[in-house]
């Protein structure tokens, strides 16, 4: 079942569509939920109704954003089975698992305590409220836990064993999945970054309230706590990003060399600081990669391996294979992978044929190549390539972002302890300016993480191309198209309705 | 520790009850639909508006969950249902999506669209969105047009991707059917949960508009299913065929079902009597009670008894079982292992709504409320 690439992109561009638009909402529901609940619990020991009015003005952003989060949230779940079809069966039986245990564990807990969080203030005690309000972070949290356990093992499956008489993965370890460092790391990775996300959103709009010198007492006391929050979560984001990156560099040599534009590898590979792609750059040409750039010697091997001498594999070796450091081409792996797709089919045919013998031949056939079958889908080497332009770029961007808001939040805590913080209008400037800066981080990451990934929906295993569903191109451009003038419409009202609730402040609630 | 086709027993069961419970709480549905019937000033409005406000990500975690439990389950279902009646399912998405945001942007200044838009919003998430899924429903035991491939693959042998089943009266049945059991139940839960005279004047008005709508469709549905010709498989070669009165076979085989179907259906007409007539608050409840104990029971004879859930018009032998359809012997075990959450789910679900809801919610208590829909 090959489909056409009309049908693949315009399913990866509806999905891509979702996941970008999910991800605008998700991470400041993912941190601010926290940040509401540190408020809430000043709020409950010290008895100061300020922080009770602090509380509950972020709590109404929260409720504007939640909404068309969770809007965007149900079609993801959804959309696994009407434009991945062969992806819900072929891997359904170890992905289907931490979805419904997401829903279980987590949607329920959000929705329940949510409730209580807005409108219990008068019908629950003070600490019943709160701790409805910890339940909502914890539980908004625990659903990244387990979408992330998901993600984590599309880059790096691990725990099952693939059962030719069903044709599909069969789950064989659960722990391995739930436990799979890659899904470790990006779980603590994606929620701190949340966090820090959620700390600019606060800051972002203090500063202006201080700017403007309205709600002065209110802003102040407010980017106290995101600042703090900031620093922190940032530093664990930083160092969950490293491991990250290990991550990447042992199971997903191809999207590391995407991310760092590397095409020749190299020992003591460095890492671009910052740099301009060649874009008539092909696969094992002698141009230069890069117009021009600026390296960190090392770094690189030192950031993917944790050794500044390691070897780093480039796009040419990995494409076209390295004997030296033992890597097979791309285009012996297609040829093992035809093989196992070969054998696959035969075993299917000698076994309704009631051949055993021809039939336990090509189950041996297929044990010894199915490690390589996902490339026997492949259409040329080159398709193992993603792209570097857009990997490289968002990761970058990324990268330079992250760092600069770990500055951000030093300074502001450092003006805020010595009580200068109003006066420094330039720092509450750059503290307004920064927050497009931290959305766009947050999809930079995402597309690191999945443009990097492609042409694999489950790394090594199974291509896009070959996981879709069987529906007619045009039927899935017509929903991508009606999809995009509803979240954008959706997107103008939900901006803003925010926009007036800063406007009016927290003395119009 | 079990064997494969207890789970797979157990599973469909508990996607039964999953089903079930999220066909309960599209009261919430039901209620938008009713804003401009029950309710006649805008104070109403608000008032019905923030009632279900509290309730409704209640039922839209249910049908994630339903969906959740479902792929986990029975992904080949997920696969070729989901992938293959495209329009349908992605028409039930829009639904829902608009629903989410309705809420919370309705009152809120410069919401850009108006308070009426969002309004229409959740009338057509309480309408067409249930009718659609009721037609969903109605295919499991109508069919859909689908082929699954010896590699499990699948594809849908018609253009119009799973919109032909709306050309099935049994399925347009269904949908309406689902529609008015939730208006009925909109219609008692506003009597349970709020607390304005005007408003419980109306209900019983509403009530007997709706339900007899719905009794009239279900005796249609529940008759054409315990008479219609049914899929089942051959439990040694999984050949699908064709047995006449399967489902009534099935009822006759299981007393214990048929029984349990006949309280549900008197627990309903119960309790729409008791809000109805006695103006009874706890009427919700009753009817509640019965319209789980009936979509369980529909569900669950689809599961059990060598029966095919999802035929295929296509090519029979494509119909999808329990057992043909489901997750792997160990996902099954580690799924059933989670599953052990549910009861503590339930637990401080029904602790909190009735925490929540020990007052009535009244015109006043909204309009004092800081955050309020």
């Amino acid at each position: 079942m090959e489909h056409t690439d009309l049908l693949v992109d315009y399913s990866r561009a509806q999905f891509a569509l979702t996941a970008l638009y999910h991800w605008i909402f998700v991470p400041l529901t993912l941190g601010l939920t926290f940040i509401i609940a540190i408020m809430e619990t000043i709020y409950v020991k010290t008895l100061d109704e300020k922080w009770k009015t602090i509380t509950k003005y972020w709590m109404g952003l929260l409720a504007i954003n939640f909404a068309i989060g969770l809007a965007t949230g149900i079609i993801m779940e959804f959309e696994f089975g009407t434009n991945w079809s062969n992806y819900s069966w072929i891997v359904g039986d170890i992905f289907g698992a931490p979805l419904a245990i997401e829903g279980l564990m987590a949607f329920f807990m959000e929705s329940t305590f949510f409730a209580v969080m807005f409108f219990g203030w008068d019908k629950v005690s003070k600490r019943a409220h709160l701790t409805s309000t910890w339940l909502v972070a914890i539980g908004s949290n625990l659903s990244a836990l387990w979408i992330l356990i998901a993600n984590g093992w599309m880059q790096h499956p691990v725990g099952m064993k693939f059962n030719p008489d069903s044709a599909r993965n069969e789950m064989e370890n659960f722990a391995a999945v739930v436990f799979n460092p890659n899904a470790v790391s990006k779980f603590l990775h994606t929620i701190s970054s949340g966090y820090v996300l959620a700390s600019l959103f606060v800051i972002s709009i203090s500063a202006w309230y201080l700017l403007k010198k309205r709600d002065v007492a209110f802003a102040k006391k407010s980017i106290v706590v995101a600042a703090s929050f900031g620093l922190i979560t940032s530093i664990l984001m930083l160092t969950t990003g490293d491991e990250s990156a290990h991550q990447v560099a042992l199971n997903q040599p191809m999207k590391l060399a995407a991310m760092e534009g590397l095409y020749k590898g190299e020992e003591r590979a460095g890492i671009v600081a910052f740099g301009l792609l060649e874009s008539e750059k092909e696969i094992n040409d002698d141009l230069d990669p890069f117009k021009f750039m600026f390296e960190i010697p090392g770094a690189l091997s030192f950031l993917g391996y944790h050794d500044i001498n390691a070897f780093v594999p480039g796009i040419d070796d990995l494409i076209l294979g390295n004997e030296k450091h033992n890597i097979i081409s791309v285009k012996e792996k297609m040829i093992i992978g035809k093989k196992a797709v070969q054998a696959l089919s035969d075993y299917k045919k000698f076994k309704k044929e009631g051949n055993t013998l021809a039939m336990n031949e090509a189950l041996k056939t297929f044990r010894a190549t199915s490690h390589y079958m996902g490339y026997g889908y492949l259409k040329k080497p080159e398709g193992a390539l993603p792209d570097v332009a857009l990997t490289f770029y968002s990761f970058h961007i990324m990268v330079a972002a992250g760092s600069w808001f770990l500055v951000l939040f030093i300074l502001i805590l450092y003006f805020s302890m010595k009580n200068e913080l109003t006066n420094k209008k330039w720092l509450l400037r750059l503290g307004v300016i920064t927050l497009p800066l931290g959305y766009a981080a947050q999809e930079c990451g995402w597309i690191v993480a999945e443009v990097g990934r492609q042409p694999w929906a489950i790394q090594d295993l199974l291509p896009v191309g070959m996981a879709t569903s069987n529906v007619g191109s045009t039927s899935v451009m017509i929903t991508f198209w009606l999809f995009a003038i509803l979240f954008t419409a959706l997107l103008i009202a939900e901006v803003k309705i925010m926009l007036k609730q800063i406007s009016i402040g927290p003395e119009g609630h | 520790m079990f064997e494969l086709l207890t789970l797979q027993h157990y599973w469909w069961l508990l996607v039964s009850i999953l089903g079930a419970l999220f066909v309960f709480m599209t009261f919430v549905q039901g209620g938008q639909t009713l804003l401009y019937t029950l309710a006649k000033t805008e104070d109403e409005r608000d008032v019905l508006v923030n009632s279900l406000g509290r309730k409704w990500e209640l039922t839209f975690s249910a049908l994630v969950m339903f969906g959740g439990a479902l792929f986990a389950a029975f992904p080949l279902f997920y696969a070729v249902s989901f992938g293959g009646a495209y329009y349908v399912w992605m028409a039930i998405l829009f639904c829902f999506i608009i629903q989410a945001v309705a809420y919370e942007y309705r009152k809120k200044p410069d919401n850009f669209y108006g308070q009426r838009f969002y309004e229409t919003l959740l009338y057509i998430n309480g309408t067409l969105g249930i009718f659609l899924i009721g037609v969903a429903l109605g295919t499991l035991f109508s069919g859909g047009n689908f082929y699954v491939n010896d590699m499990n693959l699948s594809r849908w042998a018609t253009e119009s991707y799973g919109l032909e089943a709306l050309l099935n009266p049994f399925n347009l049945a269904f949908g309406a059917m689902l529609v008015f059991l939730a208006r009925t139940q909109g219609a008692l839960y506003f009597l349970n949960n709020v607390d304005e005279i005007t408003i419980s004047q109306r209900v019983k008005k509403v009530v007997c508009r709706n339900f007899i709508p719905f009794l009239l469709l279900f005796l249609y549905v529940f008759g054409s299913i315990l008479f219609q010709d049914g899929y089942v498989y051959d439990p040694k070669t999984l050949i699908v065929s064709v047995e006449s009165m399967k489902f009534l076979h099935t009822f006759l085989l299981h007393p214990i079902l048929a029984f349990i179907m006949l309280a549900g259906v008197l627990l309903l007409l119960y309790g729409v009597y008791l809000g109805a007539i006695k103006k009874n608050i706890y009427a919700v409840w009753w009817s509640g009670v019965g319209t789980v104990l009936v979509v369980t029971v529909l569900l669950f004879i689809l599961g059990i008894n060598n029966s095919i859930y999802y035929p295929s018009l296509a090519d029979m032998q494509s119909s999808l079982s329990v057992v043909n359809s489901s997750g792997s012997l160990y996902t099954l075990e580690v799924m059933s292992v989670a599953s052990l959450l549910v009861p503590i789910v339930l637990g401080y679900i029904t602790y909190i709504w009735r925490s929540m809801d020990a007052t009535k919610i009244t015109i006043d208590e909204v309009k004092a409320d800081s955050h309020h829909y």
